[in-house]
């Protein structure tokens, strides 16, 4: 596919699964920066989550291997650090899917995504990954993965 | 080498060499959540090494963010010496850590300030994550300093003993006033009194008494070090060394 179509790019871009959470796409994480179509080339610009995030090298192969699979051999990737990605960035459908799966989205109350109480205790500040922090509730006493606002 | 690659570098030094010291805590850790902390602090560092380093390799032409990381000896590092210090026991890494990320945090948000727009965005990425770590190593030092009649000596100890490797955070050399004059280096004495702000404030908390400045340590941005380094260096770049261009 030769014709500069950037939204087809986008769409295919959003079947492939953030590699720690695969109920969301990297377009719904929000590490996709931009898509530009230049002198026949594809430019897609990715920011990492967190600097040493191990996912990024991940997601940055998946993402080539989707294009191409997709009869796309035409683009860069390119890594871009500004604005520095925030959570932000996360709409708020994309926070329910977090919810769903058992992850506390962002947010200023964190809420248990089993009982939705807010009675919540920190366990610790870092979790398995580097955006989650580790939860537990007071009153279903089940432990979550809160998804740290930065 | 160019003033600016020499800057790179030592702000991708300390990264690195901290981040090394970070990893050796990984499955030594005093609990299990304080050993994935510690970790995920060393994952940080060496994501923010590599931005730089990578930038630095751009600026030299010839070397890989690699080469610089693995194929340097000693005396080619610029980090701060309080990075390479060892560990010890925990609370001397808390302490270490902690007057470090106070530094790093207000080295950051200046360094996002400068002309220089790629040291500016690798800062502003890394201001977010240092926040986290500062945060962190906060609490521990308030919680082990306001401890038991164990914990708090053991820390004061500490906190006297490394004291003597903060002086050189804020020192000013010629690279950096060349860089400064340019609008592209941080003016680190002026950071001082607000690193002090945040220093005396952890120290009340903590029940900690704030050593006196006496000799201070320097030579590090130089590449004058202590004698950790080499031994921190020959087991990080072992493997590069005995098999080059080894990848995994």
């Amino acid at each position: 596919m030769q014709n500069g179509n950037t939204n087809k790019i986008w769409e295919l871009l959003d079947t492939v699964p953030d590699p720690e959470i695969p109920v969301i796409s990297v377009v719904e994480l929000g590490v996709i920066r931009n898509v530009e179509y230049k002198k026949n080339t594809y430019f897609i610009s990715i920011t990492p989550t967190y600097s040493g995030c191990p996912a990024v090298k991940t997601f940055t192969d998946d993402i080539s291997n989707c294009l191409k699979t997709n009869g796309i051999e035409n683009f860069e990737l390119k890594k871009v650090y500004s604005p520095a990605w925030t959570t932000n960035w996360m709409s708020k459908a994309t926070k329910e899917k977090l919810k769903k799966y058992g992850i506390a989205p962002p947010s200023d109350s964190i809420i248990c995504p089993q009982c939705d109480s807010k009675n919540t205790a920190l366990i610790s500040d870092f979790g398995a990954t580097a955006c989650k922090a580790l939860y537990k509730c007071n009153d279903c006493l089940e432990p979550f993965e809160f998804f740290k606002c930065i | 080498m160019s003033s600016l690659l020499q800057y790179t570098l030592r702000i991708a030094d300390s990264s690195l060499i901290l981040g090394q010291r970070m990893s050796e805590w990984c499955a030594k850790g005093p609990t299990l959540e304080e050993d994935i902390a510690l970790s995920n602090i060393a994952l940080d560092l060496f994501g923010q090494a590599n931005g730089f380093y990578e930038y630095a390799a751009e600026l030299d032409g010839e070397k890989s963010a690699d080469d610089l990381a693995f194929l340097r000896n000693e005396r080619e590092f610029f980090n701060h010496q309080i990075v390479e210090l060892e560990n010890g026991h925990f609370g001397d890494t808390i302490v270490r850590n902690f007057l470090h990320d106070g530094f790093n945090f207000l080295f950051y948000t200046e360094l996002a300030k400068s002309k220089d727009e790629t040291l500016a965005a690798l800062a502003a990425k890394s201001i977010k994550e240092v926040k986290y770590h500062l945060r962190h190593t906060s609490n521990w030092l308030i919680r082990l300093g306001d401890g038991t009649e164990e914990s708090n000596p053991k820390v004061q100890t500490s906190l006297n003993n490394i004291w003597q490797f903060t002086g050189e955070l804020f020192e000013m050399d010629e690279i950096d006033n060349e860089l400064l004059s340019a609008g592209i280096a941080v003016d680190n004495a002026s950071i001082k009194s607000e690193w002090d702000n945040i220093v005396n404030k952890t120290l009340k908390k903590a029940k900690l008494s704030r050593p006196e400045d006496g000799y201070m340590a320097t030579g590090g941005k130089k590449g004058m070090h202590t004698e950790h380094l080499g031994f921190l260096l020959a087991e990080m770049q072992f493997l590069q060394r005995a098999h080059p261009n080894a990848k995994w």
